[in-house]
């Protein structure tokens, strides 16, 4: 592997965004914002990579107008998954170790205020014989929850305490309300919200130079596993556990960790794979459940935790991603502050 | 210093119409196992996947990647997917190939595919969207106003579509993997089909394919295991540009001569029209062959017809471009691209069969998408760069 060492030097993110976002608009704010708050001149970025997914646009190529609000003119060299960003960055981190450039830009759009993401959602599952069943998210996400109950490893009211913190609610008052899909209430999902996040990466010796805190990326997996949800042990999370280890490898136990749960119970799960122990402060950007922003959050879990190092507020942290059904892939990421 | 690529491993399926044949993981496992089979390998011995396709409405499956992880042999592995619109087969190459020059993998599985036939691209590439031109006529609206711009602008005569199309059609009857076969092709034919946009014919346009293409990218240490000869990567390059704005040509877009440079000043090349022996260009109407040629610097502005009109782009001529037949004969959308980086692969390795460039060294892949502004490109040598 290179021996180059690359760090995030920059993280924007936009504030919740009303109905009917556009995907340039969206875009430009978040990547302007980027720009004045660093000293990265644009013109050192060597490469852009951005994610997304069309069907929460309602359309073919979001990315397409997406990229008119980055400004690429001259011409850039440019990339896009349809995929959360954070395996956006994976790509920059690994075009950042061939040596061929110095600095990227990686920044997500998500949508959730043009259609029903429930919707879309189950069109990602298996065409010939899981999505004609018409299985939406919850329904999915409740059978995951439910083995989990009948493993005797979590109950409801754990669920509802992840969903009550960070509110003035208790876990209690949350357990009165009706179920979506038994034993998941309306609660135990992070609400899906507009936005758009940035990062910035840089190698070497400008990282060290455009930040005085790099958040070093000292390690990064993604793993997949089988799609069928009936071939998986759902009360385990292998592909975070793995891609975990891989990033971790011996680096000690992280002051703190950004995970993406986009259910309460995913938070237990994700915990239990990264094998975080009491002293690692998880999510301190703000609640597990804050929100979700399509194929965003994972990115901006990467980027909340970078921003944490830079300040000063702790020293090591990984960062985790997620997409498909019941935690199907996973990235994780290692990050540490200080010199490299 | 990154470390060294190269192609050893190259698959792809029989492009059809409707391959009604396969289910869409049975079409993504037909090239990849042709690519496993070539490269003498088995699915334990990938280390990644790399998948790519055009916009998940084609099929109308949202990230299929979920679902076929398993049919690709990728369970427990990375798995990334691509989609930078009609370049993403070469993205997807490009960024297969990022993955062990960087050293974090030593063989890396690229698939590109598209199942045209499960849904309608057409309807998918004419939704409207607020504040943005509508794109109702599909591709072939969209691009024939850009073929006019440069007919007007280079003078070129109309029977330079039509040699373009005839060329392409008989390489394509020389691939066995090709779509469409028109054993009597000829200008006249291609001039009496119908006239779809002006100035482009029936007989001027790709088809609508279902197909998959797969390749295996190895480290330098893998070659000399590999069965067949490699096909080392010397340079990768994307470029893009925005959409709308006003000073953008879209008839010889700068990003693509910006991704063209950079390719040939990577692999050292400075003079690209002699040193590169055969040329597979994402050709989706006849007339974006000489269009490209300009475009790329392998023809001065101006001048790309008159190479064609020379016939110099045949199989037998001095710069051969898209022996295989190229996308005028088979558009699995999503792997076209993926196809021209595999043919070019093809003939550096000796491997392209009856469609084979005589003494091919040095070929390039190029593959473009959106409205003329996402290129991709790589050139592949039979030599160690």
């Amino acid at each position: 592997m290179s021996d180059r060492n690359v760090a995030i030097v920059g993280y924007a993110g936009l504030p919740v965004v009303g109905a009917g976002a556009d995907p340039a608009l969206m875009v430009q704010a978040v990547v302007s914002r980027l720009f004045e708050e660093s000293s990265l001149p644009r013109d050192r970025i060597g490469f852009v990579c951005s994610g997304s997914r069309d069907y929460d646009f309602g359309q073919p190529f979001s990315f397409i107008s997406a990229l008119d609000g980055v400004g690429a003119w001259p011409p850039v060299a440019e990339s896009h998954v349809e995929m959360d960003g954070a395996w956006a960055l994976y790509e920059a981190w690994v075009k950042l170790l061939t040596g061929d450039i110095d600095a990227a830009l990686v920044y997500a759009f998500g949508c959730s205020s043009r259609g029903d993401l429930d919707a879309v959602e189950t069109l990602q599952l298996d065409p010939y014989t899981l999505s004609p069943l018409g299985i939406r998210p919850a329904g999915l996400a409740a059978l995951q929850a439910r083995a989990l109950i009948d493993a005797g490893r979590y109950t409801e009211a754990d669920f509802a305490r992840v969903a009550a913190r960070g509110t003035d609610l208790t876990a209690e008052a949350l357990l009165e309300a009706d179920y979506v899909a038994s034993p998941l209430r309306a609660h135990d999902r992070a609400p899906r919200t507009d936005g758009a996040v940035a990062v910035l990466l840089a190698a070497g010796d400008l990282a060290r130079e455009v930040c005085e805190r790099p958040a070093w990326i000292r390690g990064i997996d993604h793993r997949i596993e089988v799609h069928a949800p009936g071939f998986r042990d759902l009360t385990v999370a292998p592909s975070i556990a793995e891609a975990g280890r891989r990033a971790r490898g011996n680096l000690p136990q992280p002051d703190l960790a950004e995970i993406q749960a986009p259910w309460s119970h995913q938070a237990f799960l994700i915990r239990d794979a990264l094998a975080l122990e009491d002293g690692t402060a998880i999510n301190p950007s703000g609640r597990v459940l804050a929100r979700d922003i399509p194929m965003a959050a994972g990115l901006s879990r990467i980027g909340e935790a970078a921003a944490r190092l830079t300040r000063g507020d702790a020293d090591t942290a990984m960062a985790h991603a997620t997409m498909g059904p019941c935690l199907q892939q996973n990235l994780v990421a290692y990050l540490q502050a200080g010199e490299s | 210093m990154a470390n060294r690529c190269a192609v050893i491993g190259v698959g792809q399926t029989r492009h059809d119409s409707e391959r009604t044949d396969l289910s869409m993981p049975g079409l993504v496992r037909e090239a990849a196992l042709r690519a496993l089979e070539d490269a003498g390998l088995t699915w334990s011995d990938i280390d990644a996947v790399v998948m790519g396709k055009a916009p998940d409405m084609f099929e109308g499956v949202v990230n299929p990647g979920l679902f076929l992880a398993g049919a690709l042999g990728a369970t427990g592995l990375p798995f990334l997917r691509v989609h930078t619109a009609g370049s993403v087969g070469g993205s997807t190459g490009v960024v297969a190939s990022q993955l062990i020059r960087a050293g974090v993998h030593r063989r890396v599985l690229a698939v590109a595919w598209e199942k045209q036939s499960e849904s309608n691209a057409m309807w998918a590439l004419s939704q409207r969207y607020p504040f943005q031109p509508p794109v109702s006529a599909g591709a072939g609206g969209y691009f024939a106003p850009l073929v006019r711009a440069y007919i007007r602008r280079s003078g070129a005569p109309e029977h330079v579509g039509w040699m373009v199309a005839v060329k392409d059609r008989l390489n394509g009857l020389k691939n066995p993997y090709a779509h469409l076969k028109i054993p009597d092709i000829s200008l006249e034919k291609v001039r009496k089909s119908p006239m779809l946009w002006e100035p482009i014919r029936y007989l001027e346009t790709c088809p609508s394919s279902d197909g998959a293409c797969a390749i295996i990218l190895g480290a330098e240490d893998t070659v000399d295991a590999a069965p067949n000869p490699a096909a080392w990567v010397h340079a990768t390059a994307m470029r893009s540009e925005p959409l709308i704005f006003a000073g953008r040509d879209q008839v010889n877009p700068q990003a693509g001569q910006d991704c063209a440079a950079a390719l040939y000043k990577k692999a050292g090349v400075t003079d690209p029209r002699r040193q590169i022996d055969a040329a597979e260009l994402y050709v989706p109407f006849s007339w974006f062959e000489p269009m490209w040629l300009e475009n790329l610097g392998l023809a001065e502005r101006g001048e790309g017809w008159k190479l064609v009109d020379s016939g110099a782009t045949a199989l037998d001529g001095e710069l051969p471009v898209n022996p295989s037949g190229g996308v005028m004969c088979s558009n699995p959308i999503g792997a076209s691209g993926l196809l021209r980086f595999a043919e070019a692969a093809l003939q550096v390795r000796g491997m392209a069969g009856e469609h084979q460039v005589d003494g091919a060294k040095l070929a390039m892949g190029h593959a473009y998408g959106g409205g003329s502004q996402f290129f991709a490109a790589w050139l592949v040598g039979s030599e160690k760069p």
